[in-house]
Parts: C-alpha cells; sequence; structure tokens
C-alpha cells in the first residue's frame, strides 16, 4: 500500500466537499478498494471514509418501495426483517455476496459505484428497476450502470440511498465462479408494477437486462418459458471459467431457477 | 514392539501442538524478528521469457531505508541451485542440467524469475525501492506446455538443451511389453493430461538470515520441510559455507505439501546478503508471489496404452509421458515423473510387462516438482483411468476387471523395479464397496435420474512407494543424496524425555505421534515427552519430511535410539539390583529382575545415570542420552481401494462428489485420528485436482492467468462431501513399527476415482473424454460435443 491521507467524512456535504477539493476516491466498506490498495493497483493520495456518515445508513419501508441508506452493510440488509418481509430476493441476494467478513464490511453504495461486473448488486438494483438516489440527483436504474466499474456517477456525486419498488414476485439465482465465487452468471427476475424485468450480471462487460427473457417471461411466467429462451453469446465475457456459449446458456438456466424460487 | 500394552499405540490422544497452534501461540518465520532487522523484496521477472539487457539499480539505492540492492552481476560466482537426482537418459547421457541462478544472469525465464534483491529498513520502503530498480528487457517468445516445448522450432529455454529435453528416459522391458501387446486380445488407449497444481500452503514461503561477526557464521530461520537438506544443499552447493557456520531453524511451518522442501533462491540470496549488509534480512512471500514462484506439481501429458488377453488379464501397459520441467531443475524435479512415477505403474496388478518413456521438458514456467504425492498421483491416474476404460470397452465390472488382475501373492517383484513386501487388495476393496454401498448404487442412480440428474461410481484401487527410501537403491536410481532418517532420545536426569527428530512437522502431528511412541516403549506419559525438531543446531543430521516418510522412517530411528536406551538402562539396573543384566525385563516402566518382584522404575534408572554415585563407572558410561539412524531396507507400500459417487447437473456442468469412500492399508497406525485428519486432507486436495485446481499460463504471453483465488480454485468446505475412511491392516515386514505411511494417499487414490465416476456418469450421454479439472464449464462442454456427435 502506499502512503495516502485519510479523511473522516461527518456528513454528505463534507464528503462531497472533501472529494471535490482532493480529488480522492469514497471509501465505503473497503472490500474492493482497500484490496486493490493493498496490492499496489490502486494509489489515491486521500481517501474519505464514509463510516460516520450518519444519514448514510438505515432500511426503511416508505409505503410500496424500500430504501436502504448506501452505506448499509450487506449482512444489515441479509438479516433486515424490511427486507425479508418486502422482497426476500434481495436479502437473499445480499446473503449470498462474498463471505461472512465481506458481508459484515461491505456496502450497498460501495459496490453499486465500483460496478464489478460480476458483483451481485447490480443485477438487484437494475432487476427490480430501483432509483438511486446521490446528494445530486435520482437517477433510474436503466440509466445507472455504464460499462464495466462505469456508472452515472460525476466525481464528487454521492450515493445517499437507493430505493427499491416492492415487486410482485423476484428472485435472484447465482451461478458461481468455482475459483472467485463471483457470479459466473447471476440473474434477478421480478414481476414488477412496471412489466417483467430480467437483469443479468456477470456474464458480460456490465450488468445488463435480457429483453428475450422479459419477452418470454411476460407472456409466461414459467421456468420452461425462460430456459426455452437462447440467448445470444455475442459480447459475452469468455475466460478460463466459461465461454461466452456456456454463459449465455447459463443465463437462461438461471433464469428459470430464478422464476421457480421467485415468491 | 512391546508397548500396545502401555494402552498408548493406536490411541487418538489429541494433538498436543494444537494448544499452541489454536491459542496464536505458534512461532512462524515471519513471527521472528531479530534486533536490528531490515526487510527484502525481490524485483521479479514480469515476462516469461526474455533477455535481461540492463539492470539499472542507481535510483532504488538512492530511496530512502534502502540499505542494499543486489543483482545477478553481484553474486557471479556464486553457484546455482543443486538438482538433486541425476537422471540418464536412454542413450545413456546424463540430464541437461542448466545453471539455475540465485538472481537472473543475462536472462529471465517464467513471470517471477527472481532479477533482484532490494534490502530497507522497513518493508515499505524496500517495495517502494523495488519499483526503482529499472530493468531493460529483450522479450522473448513463451513456450508453456511441455507437449510444445519438445516439438521442433519452438523457444529455446536453455541453450545447453536445444529441443528443451532435460532427459529421454526409459523404465521397465520394451522388447516383452511389444511382445505383450502382440498377443493381445484387447488394447485399450487413452491420452491423459495430469493438471499443473499451485501448492498453496496456507503459510507463504518465508526465511530470515543473519550473518553473526563473532564466530563468522550464518543463522537462517526459514519455512521448510527439512532443515538439514537446505543447509546441506545450500551451504556445500551453492555459497561454499561449511555446515558448522550454517544454522537452519524451520520453526513452526504451516504447510509445505512438497513446496517447503527445495532449495529456493530467495533465502539463498537472504543468507549471501545478510553478511554483506551486516544485518538480518527478513522475506515473507506475498500469496501473488507464491502463485508465482513456488514450485507447482504434476503438469504431464500422457499417451497410455494396455494390452489385455480376452478374459481382461492386463499383458502389458505402454507409456509414454511428456513432463514439464518448469523453467529449472528444482530440486527434486527431474525425479518425480521418473523413479517417484514410472516405477508405480504396476499399480496393485500382476502386469508382466510394462515400458514406460518419459521426456523432461523446459517451459518458461514455474519450476515444477513434488506436491502432495509427487508422481505416485500421475502414475495412479494413468493406471486407473485406463483400468476403467479397460472395463468399459470390455463390458466387465470395475471390481472385477481389477479383481482378476491383483498381486495376491508377496513379496512382488514388479516390472518397474519395486519389490511390494506385503499388502491385501481383494481386503480394502471389499472394505470399501461395503462402506460404499455398492449395491444400492443402482437406487440412488434412478432417484438421481428423477431430478434431472446424472450419477456415476468410480474406483481407483492405488499403490504407493513410501518410506522414502533404501539410499543404496536411491542411490543406484540417481539420488545425490542419502535417504536415512535421525532420532536422538535424551533422558533427563528426572525421568522426561526430550526427542531430537530429524523429521520435521508442519501438520503431520509429529510431537503427539512420536511422543506416543516414546511413552509407551518407556512406560512414562506423553507429557513427560517433548519432541524438538527442525534447527539443524539441536537435532542430528536428518532427512526431512517428504513421501510419507516420518513414521516409517524416522519413526523407526526413534524406536532404535529406545532400543538403545533400554538396553542402557538394564545394565544399570542390573547393578541397582545385582542381577545378571540378562535377567532383567523392561515393561511398563519397570526393569524387574525375572521371576521376582525386584524392580527399578524407569526414573530410578534415569537418575542413577546422571548421579552415578553407584554405578560401574568401570564398565559403563554415565548419561542416559542415545542417538539412532534407520536407514530402511526397503520402500512402504500403502495402498487401499477408493470409491467415488458424484451427481451432476446437466443443465450447468456441476459436478457434486455425493459419496466418498476410502478404505487404506497404511499398516500399523499409532494414532487413528491423526492418520484420519492426513486422510481427509489428502482427498480434499485429491477433489481440487479432480474437479477445481488448475495453474493455467497464457499460451501466447506466458503469464500465469490463475495467479490468485479469484482464478486459481482452491477447494472450500461446502465442495467436499462428507468422507468415509477405513483402514485394513496388513503391517510392513521391514521397519521395526509394521508402518507405512499415510500423508499421501488421500491425493493419490483419489483423483482417478472422482474422475472415473464422472466419465460413468457421462457415459450414457456419449462422453468419451474428459481431463482434469472436471469443472462445470468443461463439463458442460463436453456434453455439448457428444450431443453434436
Amino acid at each position: 500500500m502506499y502512503a495516502f491521507e485519510l479523511h473522516h467524512a461527518k456528513s454528505v456535504a463534507d464528503a462531497a466537499a472533501l472529494l471535490a477539493k482532493t480529488g480522492g476516491k469514497a471509501l465505503a466498506g473497503g472490500q474492493s478498494l482497500v484490496a486493490a490498495m493493498k496490492l499496489r493497483l490502486a494509489q489515491p493520495g486521500h481517501v474519505v471514509d464514509l463510516s460516520g456518515v450518519a444519514e448514510l445508513k438505515g432500511i426503511r419501508r416508505e409505503g410500496d418501495h424500500v430504501t436502504i441508506g448506501a452505506m448499509t452493510r450487506h449482512a444489515e440488509v441479509a438479516s433486515s426483517d424490511v427486507v425479508k418481509g418486502a422482497i426476500p430476493a434481495l436479502a437473499a441476494l445480499a446473503e449470498g455476496i462474498g463471505d461472512r467478513q465481506v458481508r459484515n464490511m461491505g456496502t450497498l453504495g460501495g459496490a453499486l459505484a465500483n460496478n464489478d461486473p460480476a458483483a451481485d448488486w447490480p443485477a438487484g438494483v437494475l432487476g427490480l428497476g430501483a432509483t438511486v438516489v446521490t446528494n445530486k440527483r435520482k437517477i433510474a436504474a436503466d440509466d445507472f450502470f455504464k460499462g464495466m466499474y462505469e456508472t452515472a456517477l460525476g466525481a464528487d456525486e454521492i450515493i445517499v440511498s437507493v430505493s427499491f419498488p416492492v415487486p410482485k414476485k423476484a428472485a435472484y439465482a447465482k451461478f458461481p465462479n468455482p475459483a472467485s465465487r463471483f457470479a459466473l452468471v447471476g440473474v434477478l427476475v421480478a414481476q414488477t408494477g412496471s412489466g417483467v424485468r430480467v437483469a443479468v450480471t456477470g456474464a458480460a462487460s456490465a450488468v445488463f437486462r435480457c429483453k428475450p427473457i422479459e419477452d418470454a417471461l411476460a407472456k409466461s411466467w414459467t421456468a420452461a418459458a425462460a430456459k426455452a429462451v437462447k440467448v445470444s453469446a455475442t459480447d459475452l465475457n469468455s475466460d478460463l471459467h466459461g465461454s461466452p456459449a456456456y454463459r449465455a446458456h447459463l443465463v437462461s438456466v438461471m433464469a428459470a431457477r430464478a422464476v421457480d424460487a421467485a415468491r | 514392539m512391546g508397548a500396545s500394552e502401555q494402552g498408548l499405540i493406536g490411541q487418538s490422544v489429541k494433538r498436543k501442538e494444537d494448544v499452541r497452534f489454536l491459542t496464536g501461540a505458534g512461532q512462524y518465520t515471519d513471527d521472528i524478528t531479530l534486533p536490528r532487522q531490515t526487510y527484502a523484496v525481490f524485483v521479479r521477472s514480469p515476462h516469461a521469457h526474455a533477455k535481461v539487457r540492463k539492470v539499472d539499480t542507481s535510483r532504488a539505492k538512492a530511496a530512502p531505508g534502502v540499505v542494499g540492492v543486489f543483482t545477478g552481476a553481484d553474486l557471479e560466482g556464486v553457484g546455482g541451485l543443486p538438482c538433486g537426482w541425476l537422471i540418464t537418459s536412454l542413450d545413456g547421457t546424463p540430464m541437461k542440467e542448466p545453471p539455475h541462478p540465485v538472481l537472473a544472469q543475462g536472462k529471465v525465464r517464467y513471470v517471477g524469475d527472481r532479477v533482484a534483491l532490494v534490502v530497507a529498513e522497513s518493508l515499505s520502503q524496500a517495495k517502494d525501492a523495488a519499483e526503482l530498480v529499472d530493468v531493460d528487457y529483450e522479450v522473448l517468445a513463451a513456450v508453456v506446455s511441455p507437449a510444445d516445448a519438445i516439438k521442433p522450432g519452438a523457444p529455446v529455454v536453455h541453450d545447453i538443451a536445444p529441443d528443451n529435453r532435460c532427459y529421454t528416459w526409459g523404465l521397465g522391458d520394451k522388447a516383452a511389453t511389444e511382445a505383450a501387446f502382440a498377443k493381445a486380445a484387447h488394447v485399450t488407449k487413452i491420452d491423459i493430461v495430469n493438471n499443473r497444481l499451485i501448492p498453496n500452503a496456507i503459510e507463504p514461503r518465508a526465511a530470515n538470515a543473519s550473518y553473526s561477526r563473532s564466530d563468522d557464521s550464518y543463522t537462517l530461520y526459514v519455512a521448510n520441510q527439512n532443515p538439514h537438506v537446505e543447509r546441506l544443499l545450500m551451504g556445500a552447493f551453492v555459497l561454499g559455507l561449511p555446515e558448522h557456520k550454517l544454522r537452519v531453524i524451520a520453526p513452526d511451518v504451516g504447510g509445505g505439501f512438497g513446496s517447503k522442501i527445495f532449495l529456493y533462491g530467495e533465502e539463498t540470496a537472504l543468507v549471501w546478503a545478510s553478511k554483506r549488509v551486516g544485518r538480518p534480512i527478513k522475506w515473507t512471500g506475498e500469496r501473488s508471489e507464491a502463485f508465482l514462484s513456488d514450485a507447482h506439481g504434476r503438469d504431464h501429458v500422457t499417451h497410455a496404452e494396455l494390452a489385455l488377453d480376452k478374459d481382461g488379464k492386463f499383458l502389458g501397459l505402454h507409456v509414454k509421458t511428456i513432463a514439464s520441467m518448469g523453467s529449472y531443475l528444482s530440486t527434486f524435479g527431474s525425479s518425480v515423473p521418473t523413479m517417484l512415477y514410472a516405477t508405480l505403474l504396476a499399480g496393485q496388478y500382476t502386469t508382466p510387462a510394462i515400458w514406460a518413456e518419459v521426456i523432461g521438458a523446459f517451459t518458461t514456467t514455474s519450476p515444477v516438482d513434488a506436491y502432495r504425492g509427487a508422481g505416485r498421483p500421475e502414475a495412479t491416474y494413468v493406471v486407473e483411468r485406463i483400468v476403467h476404460q479397460a472395463a468399459v470397452e470390455m463390458g466387465i465390472p470395475q471390481d472385477e476387471l481389477r479383481r482378476r488382475n491383483f498381486i495376491r501373492t508377496f513379496p512382488h517383484q514388479t516390472p518397474v523395479a519395486l519389490t511390494y513386501d506385503t499388502g491385501d487388495y481383494d481386503a480394502s476393496m471389499n472394505k470399501a464397496r461395503e462402506i460404499a454401498d455398492v449395491a444400492g448404487f443402482a437406487a440412488r442412480k434412478a432417484e438421481s435420474a428423477k431430478r434431472g440428474k446424472l450419477r456415476g461410481m468410480g474406483y481407483s484401487s492405488y499403490i504407493e512407494a513410501c518410506g522414502l527410501a533404501p539410499s543404496n537403491v536411491a542411490g543406484a536410481l540417481g539420488a545425490r543424496a542419502g535417504l536415512f532418517e535421525a532420532g536422538e532420545i535424551r533422558v533427563n536426569p528426572t525421568g522426561s524425555v526430550s526427542v531430537f527428530t530429524g523429521s520435521h512437522s508442519h501438520g503431520q502431528g509429529h510431537e503427539t505421534t512420536f511422543a506416543q511412541i516414546v511413552a509407551a516403549r518407556l512406560g512414562i506419559s506423553v507429557d513427560a515427552v517433548d519432541v524438538v525438531h527442525g534447527d539443524t543446531g539441536r537435532i542430528p543430521f536428518g532427512m526431512g519430511t517428504y513421501g510419507s516418510r516420518s513414521l516409517s522412517v524416522g519413526g523407526s530411528a526413534i524406536v532404535k535410539a529406545l532400543d538403545k536406551i533400554v538396553n542402557k538402562g538394564k545394565k544399570i539396573a542390573a547393578h541397582l539390583l545385582e542381577a545378571a543384566e540378562g535377567d532383567i525385563e523392561f515393561k511398563d516402566g519397570k526393569f524387574t529382575v525375572a521371576g521376582t518382584d525386584r524392580s527399578k522404575t524407569f526414573g530410578e534408572v534415569a537418575l542413577t545415570a546422571y548421579v552415578p554415585h553407584n554405578y560401574p563407572l568401570d564398565k559403563l558410561e554415565p548419561g542416559l542420552n542415545e542417538t539412532a539412524f534407520y536407514d530402511p531396507t526397503n520402500f512402504t507400500y500403502p495402498a487401499g481401494t477408493h470409491i467415488c459417487e458424484v451427481e451432476i447437473d446437466p443443465d450447468t456442468g456441476v459436478v457434486t462428489v455425493a459419496k466418498f469412500t476410502a478404505c487404506d492399508d497404511f499398516g500399523n497406525i499409532i494414532n487413528p485420528m491423526i492418520v484420519e485428519g492426513q486422510v481427509h486432507g489428502g482427498l480434499a486436495q485429491g477433489l481440487g485436482q479432480a474437479l477445481l485446481e488448475h495453474g493455467v499460463y497464457d499460451k501466447e504471453s506466458g503469464q500465469l492467468l490463475t495467479g490468485s483465488y479469484m482464478d486459481y480454485a482452491m477447494p472450500r468446505a461446502d465442495d467436499l462431501p462428507s468422507f468415509e475412511v477405513a483402514t485394513t491392516v496388513t503391517p510392513c515386514t521391514h521397519n521395526p513399527l509394521g508402518a507405512k505411511g499415510c500423508g499421501e494417499a488421500g491425493a493419490i487414490g483419489s483423483p482417478a476415482a472422482m474422475m472415473n465416476a464422472v466419465m460413468d456418469a457421462l457415459a450414457p450421454l456419449g462422453v468419451r473424454h474428459l481431463d482434469m479439472p472436471a469443472s462445470p464449464h468443461r463439463v458442460w462442454q463436453a456434453i455439448q460435443s457428444a450431443k453434436k456427435g
């Protein structure tokens, strides 16, 4: 790790000011940033720690939405009665992230701002059609994820919370990479007020919605309908753990399993 | 051995060492910080193969806190790292032994090759300075697969081996084997790859070297499995230091699996530099460095053919293997795919004619050397995969074909040099089948099918040669070292005992097993026995721990030293009891005049030895302290049958080990709990090889693609089934404990059982071939290819 200056933000406004002034990196749970710093792959001169910002925390039900503060840890989401009651798919998704240590440190906001192509949260946010609330604006999930490690966030823009509309039914099914246990393919299926949504993580350079499966499930909400869709392998990731064809196949299989598990 | 009456032999005594391990009181190399400590970082090659045009250390030397920066140029005249086993090619020429420099001399040959050593006041200063070492590379083409390396026109790794061949070696009888094939009713052929593995001990390699001006001597703390071998190789072959000026201490070591047998350049450079900088230097490898620079295992490409008569009797086996040496010859790299591999190709079978040919190939990858099982897993994999395939092709049940070929008379001379002393292969097969509930398999398979899953069963009836090794036999085969073991029993005046053993413990529980042997024999408590190992300054010259040798060889040395203690004790007791020495019996901790109730306790005799007031000083030295060296007369032959049941999800290719049974014959067992733990660990590593682990280099760039746990799949607890482990016993005939060794069996026997189960499950879909690891992606691809026909 290279030397850096650590700042403890007191509020969202304070954090934004520190980021603007120093050009540093925001530190949420640190499960990606700190690891990269330890390997000397990231070398921010300034780090702005968000863990002391009270307004970024908490989970609350607001009418037909569940709002989760950006600094809420995965483990808190997984064990939240509010989340388990309203959107059990989300609690299950959080419970499947990394290992216990990661879940106790990693945060929703950190995962979204990082937008790792194999992270689970982007599938949850995009699949449920959530709204990302920042210190500057509200961003619809469909506009938030821009590409590999890329989001719509500006330089000193901070995620404050995410607002999830409660779906009629949803589930997340992940096929883990045998080595890292990140999603080789993770699929969230949901019946929402605005129709069927299917979001896929791990398979491509960033999370995406799978239109052919959405259409098939809109016609027939069955596992068989999802499995029958032949997903295109074009632009899907290729590595030691899976060819594009394998990943395309797994998208249908995992979507079908999610449909079976949806409640 | 007169000990079982003590009730300690065969008892699952809890591991004495676990108290310190589980309470964080272990002392590993990195825990040791010396006065005026400095810290080292190695600058490593980012290229698989390159000429080093220039190394400029001026910026690094000027960096804050830097104590010294050294390159290959500083080490000119220092020897290279030696190889401990000479293999002679079929044409009679010795293997090609290219120099293996401590720091690169003009060329780098794998990603991670050591280019420079940076020493600084702190680790972060050393890291900062390492980034300032400017190396001008001329990048050359890489070659990563051993099969590619021996093709004409492949990039040349070493000038002295322009065809990248270290050796072309053979074992067995080629003419007899050809004759056997000529009369075969059936020939089964198989092409297999034994996947490259990366060891991943939980404690990375580490070293802390210091030089003392007061007596011109060096001390090296190092995470190592055999400190005397380390000292001999480093002192005599590389740095030119006499043994009495180099003390090597291997303190608590967090796992080795072979990878810490070898002499590496890192600790050698540290010892050399410690005198130059006049301060102790510590280096602890990071996990990324471990992936790149620990010696890897396996990496074979093999074509094998088995000739059978019409009844399934094996007539001959022909094996041709290309084995990767990696970039340089590691300490025992040359012997693993030859002496430790081809000698095991008879397996448990009477195959009368075998011919094995092995080409050792240099590649631009990390050196390849012994990794848990070392050659024997590769041999078992060849034999048991081809036997499985032959049974399928001939329509003979798996167990039946094996039984038709089992060796049943002992001793048995195989056509590949070994003489098996004893065994009962039917017994372990029968017991394994019973525990595995083979009879219920059909019902379980049908139940799986109802859920859309494919179920398969696979066998592996393995054998290994352990207890390395009869020194004269090993020497005749090219070993450049003896393979005895040493043990010293130091009875203290008040009757407690310190045992000094050359066998190093880095997870095996020697401190308990050896204490049980000593306590049982002397009639004292296990707590009165301390086992000391891992320090050339304290223990007699020993050869260390590998090849499942600690109990059968190291334990036997302790037994021999105990014999001497008891014999001397009898002399002392005879004097005290005024009886003839021949009338003294020793049992349950008491020296008794036979047929009387007159006796002296072990404690009384010990005290008398050190307070010799009433003592036959004219005939007998005082003290009770004996050393023995034990050189085995044969290898030991642990063997057994493993039966694996897998369930495969054809939708995803996921293989789940539903059931795994291991029935092993390790000879006599001292501590069943420790043995079971060793088997579990070995099976976990076997499962890792069969289903998960694969060290992969990029074909073009030579970069290690599996350089972290993001891509290298280590087994996790939830990948493993609940293993069913059992034993049968035929005591080893030639060592005093009747023990054979258990450390490697799990890793040797299990991969073939798992892959045979996978092949059995996939057979109905028409899948004919699959290499390890049977990852979901590979299994799914194999199913898709079979569908296409």
